[in-house]
């Protein structure tokens, strides 16, 4: 039996992360170390004219400046695994407002900052390009991040829509927002005989590695990528972005290891970011409900120069019954920085248009709003048929409305002094991810397991699950497994994004452990037996063998190096729930505050419900977020993001959160998705907040508001008259 | 202004008594307390640090940081705006990178890593931060905890509201928010028990 599963175990990270011992990359330190500092462009478009490092030369502490000049030619590399197809100081052309021109190098970070500031440099700006709609296009397939068709179309939509009783069209939007982690992405390159070492701030070990052996055009052996933890990254550490190459270069050419940290500005062009989306849903049900036609585009804001696309349309794609399906994505470029997967792509914007649209529906109905989810439940995947790999959305709706008190919920906005309080809620649904994996296992004959795999730490809890995993199938405490990890020389995992690290690494550590055991039982078979003795421990198994230690590797693979939504199998493979919120509204003030919320999910198997319940808190927030205050302006004018800071702009603090979070799953395993049952739980959680916060002000006011976030303006005077 | 709680300055002496005893052990730049008053120092998880020839636009953040190799204390922001490099100024909270170093003369600084015992007890806080998963990442989690701390001596953990109201100045984008509140309210129970 696989004890280790299931077991809400604390966080074997835990002392060294409350003592300030665990070690981020820009904690590492080197002899000889030199700090860089980046000079960025001040204009969104246009060209470097001339740029002086003479100034910056000048200051004390100052070793070197570098400039186009001094870079070699980067090879051209696939996105992923690097982040964006135009890699930086190759030429004098501005593409985005942030990009780097120049990199100076001194001793401290002091001077180095000094000499940044100090670097003359000229420009000749031509005008920005800023979203617009109309100038939608269909993105290029050449990139990986068109993993899915811009258009799906099941059905008869005009026809479904001319035969409904009720219909709902509404148009839908939502600013820009960012990752903002709270680490910084910083990078400590090393050279030494030839061969690169990177202390770096990742999602992706091995992507690192081969982002940079493409561009560098060197043998990915002769790159290790160390990343024993990083600082959050909800998609912004995904890929290779250039912090990572410049320090690997700047390292190169001054011969000694170099340090790179982004400044929290420099988060904002060069990480990414959720794009700009706008998006028209059109609706058509029968008198009881049922979907006759569901109608999804959308257009999100690229760069110049990459083909980043939201598919907004995702969770339309698999969410209700429906005879008649349309979507489409398309991107609109921009002159800002590329945009990039954020805690939730795809469905995240998505959901929020699809499930306002609901709401809308259910008021056009008179519908109790989860009896209409009901009404439309998808048996099968509706964009093609196909059977659910596991599914249990009826109960994680029941469920969840059963701990919230849905049924009972007073059917009239309630008053308490001068807040107004609503309920609202949602569904939820993302598409499972899943990459190969690989691990190793070690037995030693003193009774010490160390598991190995390349996989990065970045705070989802798989430095406890993935030990785990290992100790149940072995059956031996934890106490005596040791996770060695973020490193690749180490074995070859995916990234940490696409909610897949505990699924799909998971599954290569439970294979890794498996063997073992098949061996250890097969040495136990040319043992001579003790007669009546119990089971022998493997440690005194191995002693008796004269073996010092025993290795296996582990797998996890399915023919492909990606998949998404099961479509390498005959499965359709998502996960489901949904969310309910209460929320208050002050109309004179323009307030509003979450006062509790539950989600409930369908998920597939838990691996440790602690774990997954703090990661489910923290995707609510980011809904909140989303639903409440995060917008990454952009400056009309000047065509680059007004505040790039986290003063100017709003993510949530433990005042806007309330400790009456409850967080549900569903008892479930997939017998699909993968050996351990499990799928993911990273992302879903922030899907359908913001849906479910919208329509719990409406229920509250009155006022749908179809543009997030949701500020004072939109709320003042609402539901006063 | 908030008055001080007497409790940490005590814990301080205590520390910086035990560690008096153990002055040929600390590093070269570390200084018993009774060095000549002529040079400028700053007392650092009771051990006292030579501050004259100090580059005068170094943070005190980048100086724990780069000098003393106490990397606890994190930059996020730069700025004053996240709260990842809080420490402990005199028994009170400041954002490590507003402060200059060299202003710091004869003063006396706690970060995370001055909160354990010697004998790798955990601070209640550390503790509570554990027992109630109150971080994910950790990245925020140095800043977290001691800005913690310095909510329970000031008086300001009285109730879930008031937690909330005054950790705000500590940003957490894996938003371990709720656990963090439930964290601080038990650590103060315990703190309020004689734990600490």
């Amino acid at each position: 039996m696989n004890e280790g599963l299931g077991s809400p175990m604390p966080r074997r990270d835990g002392r060294i992360k409350v003592t300030g011992a665990a070690r981020f990359a820009a904690d590492v330190k080197l002899p000889g170390l030199l700090h860089a500092a980046l000079v960025t462009a001040p204009i969104a478009r246009g060209r470097l004219v001339a740029l002086d490092p003479a100034p910056a030369l000048a200051v004390p502490g100052v070793a070197r400046v570098l400039t186009a000049a001094d870079m070699p030619r980067f090879a051209a590399v696939t996105t992923p695994p690097m982040a964006t197809a135009v890699q930086p100081m190759q030429d004098d052309v501005i593409r985005f407002e942030g990009q780097p021109v120049a990199i100076v190098l001194a001793a401290t970070p002091e001077a180095a900052e000094a000499g940044a500031a100090r670097v003359a440099a000229r420009y000749a700006a031509d005008a920005p390009l800023l979203f617009s709609g109309e100038r939608a296009e269909v993105p290029s397939r050449e990139s990986f991040y068109v993993f899915e068709e811009p258009d799906l179309a099941r059905g008869d939509v005009p026809a479904g829509l001319a035969a409904a009783a009720h219909r709902v069209a509404a148009r839908y939007h939502q600013p820009p927002r960012h990752h903002n982690p709270m680490e910084n992405s910083a990078t400590l390159a090393v050279w030494e005989d030839g061969r690169l070492t990177l202390h770096t701030a990742a999602q992706w070990t091995y992507g690192v590695r081969y982002g940079l052996a493409g561009a560098l055009g060197l043998a990915p052996e002769r790159i290790r990528v160390l990343a024993a933890h990083t600082g959050g990254g909800f998609g912004a550490k995904g890929y290779t972005w250039p912090h990572q190459l410049l320090a690997a270069v700047a390292a190169q050419v001054t011969g000694r290891p170099v340090r790179l940290a982004y400044t929290r500005a420099q988060m904002y062009t060069m990480t990414g970011y959720q794009p700009e989306v706008a998006q028209e849903v059109t609706l058509g049900a029968d008198a009881a409900g049922r979907l006759t036609a569901v109608r999804h585009a959308s257009v999100s804001n690229t760069s110049l120069t990459d083909d980043y696309i939201e598919f907004a349309h995702a969770g339309s794609a698999g969410m209700y019954a429906t005879p008649a399906l349309q979507l489409s994505a398309r991107m609109a470029r921009t002159s800002l920085n590329i945009p990039m997967a954020m805690r939730a792509p795809h469905e995240g914007p998505g959901m929020f248009a699809l499930e306002s649209a609901m709401d809308e529906m259910a008021h056009a109905l008179g519908m109790d709003p989860l009896d209409l989810r009901l009404a439309n439940h998808a048996d099968a995947d509706p964009s093609d048929g196909r059977p659910w790999s596991s599914k249990k959305l009826r109960e994680a709706y029941g469920e969840g409305a059963a701990l919230f008190g849905w049924r009972e919920r007073p059917r009239q906005a309630a008053r308490d002094g001068h807040w107004i309080l609503g309920t609202g809620m949602a569904s939820c649904i993302m598409t499972v991810f899943r990459f190969p994996a690989s691990a190793r296992i070690t037995l030693r004959a003193d009774g010490q397991v160390v598991l190995e795999a390349g996989t990065q730490d970045i705070g989802t809890g798989t430095l406890t699950i993935f030990p785990q995993i290992a100790a149940g199938e072995l059956g031996i405490p934890i106490e005596r497994v040791t996770l060695r990890h973020g490193d690749t020389d180490l074995p070859e995992t995916g990234g940490t994004f696409g909610s897949s690290s505990t699924a799909c690494v998971g599954a290569a550590v439970q294979d890794a452990a498996r063997k073992l055991r098949a061996r250890l039982d097969g040495i136990a078979a040319l043992q001579p037996a003790s007669l009546g003795a119990p089971a022998e421990a493997p440690e005194a198994l191995l002693r008796r063998a004269g073996l010092a230690d025993l290795s296996a590797e582990g797998r996890y693979e399915f023919g492909r190096p990606f998949d998404a939504a099961g479509h390498a199998g005959s499965h359709a493979m998502r996960t489901f729930g949904a969310v309910f919120v209460e929320v208050a509204v002050d109309p004179e003030l323009g307030l509003m505050r979450l006062r509790r919320a539950v989600g409930s999910y369908s998920v597939g198997r838990i691996v440790n419900p602690r774990t997954a319940r703090s990661q489910m808190i923290g995707g609510i927030t980011w809904g909140w977020g989303m639903a409440a205050m995060e917008a990454s302006v952009v400056d009309p004018a000047l065509g680059r993001f007004l505040s790039k800071n986290l003063s100017g702009v709003a993510i949530p603090v433990n005042a806007d959160i309330p400790a009456d979070i409850r967080i549900h799953f569903v008892d479930e395993v997939d017998p699909h998705a993968g050996p351990l049952g499990a799928k993911g739980i990273g992302e879903i959680g922030a899907v359908g907040v913001a849906a479910a916060v919208a329509n719990a002000v409406f229920h509250a006011t009155g006022r749908r508001i179809r543009d997030l976030p949701i500020l004072p303006e939109g709320l003042l005077g609402a539901g006063a008259g | 202004m908030t008055p001080m709680d007497p409790a940490p300055l005590r814990r301080d002496l205590v520390r910086a008594a035990s560690l008096a005893a153990l002055a040929p052990a600390l590093p070269v730049a570390a200084q018993p307390a009774a060095a000549p008053a002529a040079a400028p120092t700053l007392r650092v998880n009771g051990a006292v640090h030579d501050l004259a020839g100090l580059d005068p636009r170094t943070t005190l953040l980048d100086w724990l940081r780069e000098r003393l190799d106490l990397t606890g204390a994190k930059k996020g922001c730069n700025e004053g705006a996240c709260g990842a490099c809080t420490v402990l100024l005199d028994g009170r909270r400041v954002n490590a990178c507003l402060v200059l170093a060299a202003t710091l003369d004869g003063r006396s600084v706690t970060t995370v890593e001055g909160l354990a015992r010697a004998d790798g007890t955990l601070h209640p806080v550390q503790q509570a931060f554990i027992d109630h998963d109150a971080f994910q990442c950790g990245y925020c989690t140095p800043g977290q905890v001691v800005s913690a701390v310095a909510c329970i001596t000031e008086g300001h953990a009285g109730s879930e509201a008031e937690i909330r109201e005054w950790m705000s100045g500590n940003l957490c984008r894996c938003a371990a928010y709720p656990q963090i509140t439930a964290a601080v309210q038990d650590a103060a129970a315990r703190m309020a028990r004689g734990e600490a």
